[in-house]
């Protein structure tokens, strides 16, 4: 491997990943004025036109707080925690193929980072991964509340994780194809989306993302209303916006995903691939605070049965109908 | 199963549009320091105490309001003055004790005290909240300012020789000061 190419890959991952963190930044104000919007307040507007510095003023007064930890913690696993939450959230996104090859210079250039051929297996395996950070933050908390509620989520999402894997079963058998950027190739018209030969896939996979992020309404693990603040509670200053840079990575990396998978990813006319993808990802990120701000928390035996007694009998069912498709 | 799946397809999709209806709706919120509240016309706020139009106070110190007032925040003394009329001494309000109920407004049987529209008079110590008698009256000074400049340097000029200002009575002076 020359240098070149290094650089390029090096070049690759800054980019994508700033913008992977500029988009967390901004996703908060996002999901901040649209929930106010939704109801009828104006939500931050006073830093900055149209309250665009609100992120950086949020960043500045979390990086100055007191970072406290309890008495009794595990201070080595309390520290990692948050990191062990935040890292693998942004590895998705290194999969994904944000635009179509470049031509530039006289060689070709892959828009993601790593276009490996089990990139939907990539998937699957990192996003089990941040469970760890929330189960270990909530133990090495030594508080009760922060507990309860990463036992509630490592069960949580240990059930989600079996209907999202099959839910992309489906999707794998129409496409033949671990790889993302395969897929998308398959996807280069609005009829040949997956979404219109997956479509109950898609909606089931598009549940369990919500509840692989750890979102209203599946935000059990932090559960104000009633655990404090769940697995989170004990954390502060920077290791808190940890954890709630990790959430929103999550949803970034999962509507980043969503689009690849179903919506065509960069495909699309006139416009340039990156800003199709950009349009797409937006759209879902929308989503995910529209339905924040419209429903309301599961109780924990509706969350596990809904889990365990619809999602996966219908991933399965999902299974079977495109089995038969595809023989027929 | 069949249940919640009836719930899925069909209560959610409306809620949704439901708070999709309300991102387009005019926000509720009022930016506070830029934009003022619209008060009720019958807002009970900072006390004032009336003049006649002479410049003369109304109270005479008769002690009604503080008979009626249920937090027991008025204090007053009397005195008798040159031409031999009973006035208020010392008069104070305690207006971290005062519950702006109104009753001392209604009280009043000469139409001197009343309950203003002002209701940023926040302070950093305690004892600025004690208003004197002259305090009171100054809110009264300033609330006709206002109104004399509402009404028009015109309408001032014109009427100059013979001017006397309106007598304040509750429905006129409240109705007048919010326009």
């Amino acid at each position: 491997m020359d240098i070149l190419s290094l650089s390029l890959i090096v070049a690759k991952v800054v980019v994508i990943f700033a913008g992977l963190m500029l988009m967390v930044a901004y996703m908060t104000l996002f999901e901040r004025r649209i929930v106010a919007f939704i109801q009828g307040r104006k939500g931050p507007n006073r830093v900055g036109p149209q309250g665009l510095l609100q992120p950086l003023a949020d960043a500045l007064k979390l990086l100055s707080k007191e970072d406290v930890t309890p008495a009794g913690a595990n201070k080595i696993i309390f520290n990692l925690a948050p990191v062990i939450t935040f890292v693998p959230a942004l590895l998705t996104i290194a999969v994904v193929p944000v635009a179509d090859n470049l031509i530039l210079f006289g060689r070709e250039i892959s828009m993601v980072i790593s276009d490996i051929n089990i990139g939907i297996l990539f998937i699957l395996a990192i996003a089990s991964l941040g469970v760890y950070g929330i189960i270990l933050g909530g133990w090495s908390s030594n508080s009760k509340y922060p507990l309860l509620g990463s036992l509630r989520s490592s069960a949580q999402m240990v059930s989600y994780e079996v209907a999202l894997g099959l839910a992309l079963v489906g999707l794998l058998m129409v496409s033949g194809s671990f790889s993302l950027s395969e897929i998308v190739h398959q996807q280069s018209s609005i009829l040949e989306w997956n979404i219109i030969k997956q479509p109950l896939g898609f909606v089931l996979f598009a549940i369990c993302a919500l509840a692989e992020s750890n979102r209203i309404p599946f935000d059990l693990p932090e559960a104000e209303a009633e655990l404090v603040g769940g697995y989170n509670t004990e954390f502060s200053g920077i290791k808190f916006a940890m954890f709630f840079m990790a959430e929103y990575a999550n949803i970034i990396a999962s509507s980043a995903v969503i689009t690849t998978l179903y919506f065509g990813g960069w495909q699309g006319p006139i416009l340039p691939p990156i800003v199709w993808f950009l349009i797409k990802v937006v759209f879902f990120l929308f989503g995910f605070v529209w339905v924040r701000a419209t429903l309301p928390r599961f109780r924990y035996d509706q969350l596990m049965r809904f889990g365990w007694l619809v999602l996966l009998p219908l991933a399965l069912l999902n299974i079977l109908i495109t089995g038969i498709v595809l023989v027929l | 199963m069949v249940s919640f799946l009836k719930t899925v397809i069909k209560a959610i999709p409306v809620g949704l549009s439901v708070t999709f209806k309300n991102i387009f709706r005019k926000p509720t919120t009022l930016e506070y320091p830029e934009v003022k509240p619209d008060l009720s016309p019958q807002y009970r706020g900072l006390h004032y105490l009336a003049r006649y139009d002479n410049g003369e106070e109304r109270c005479v110190c008769c002690g009604l309001c503080a008979a009626a007032c249920p937090a027991d925040c008025i204090y007053m003394e009397p005195y008798e003055n040159e031409r031999g009329e009973r006035k208020a001494r010392i008069y104070i309000i305690n207006e971290i004790r005062c519950i702006f109920c109104g009753y001392c407004e209604e009280a009043c049987p000469e139409e001197a005290i009343f309950l203003g529209k002002e209701f940023e008079f926040s302070k950093y110590e305690i004892p600025d909240f004690i208003y004197s008698k002259e305090m009171l009256l100054g809110n009264f000074d300033r609330i006709e300012m206002e109104r004399r400049k509402k009404l028009g340097m015109e309408f001032i000029r014109k009427t100059r020789f013979d001017f006397r200002m309106p007598t304040p009575s509750i429905g006129d002076s409240e109705s007048s000061i919010e326009k």
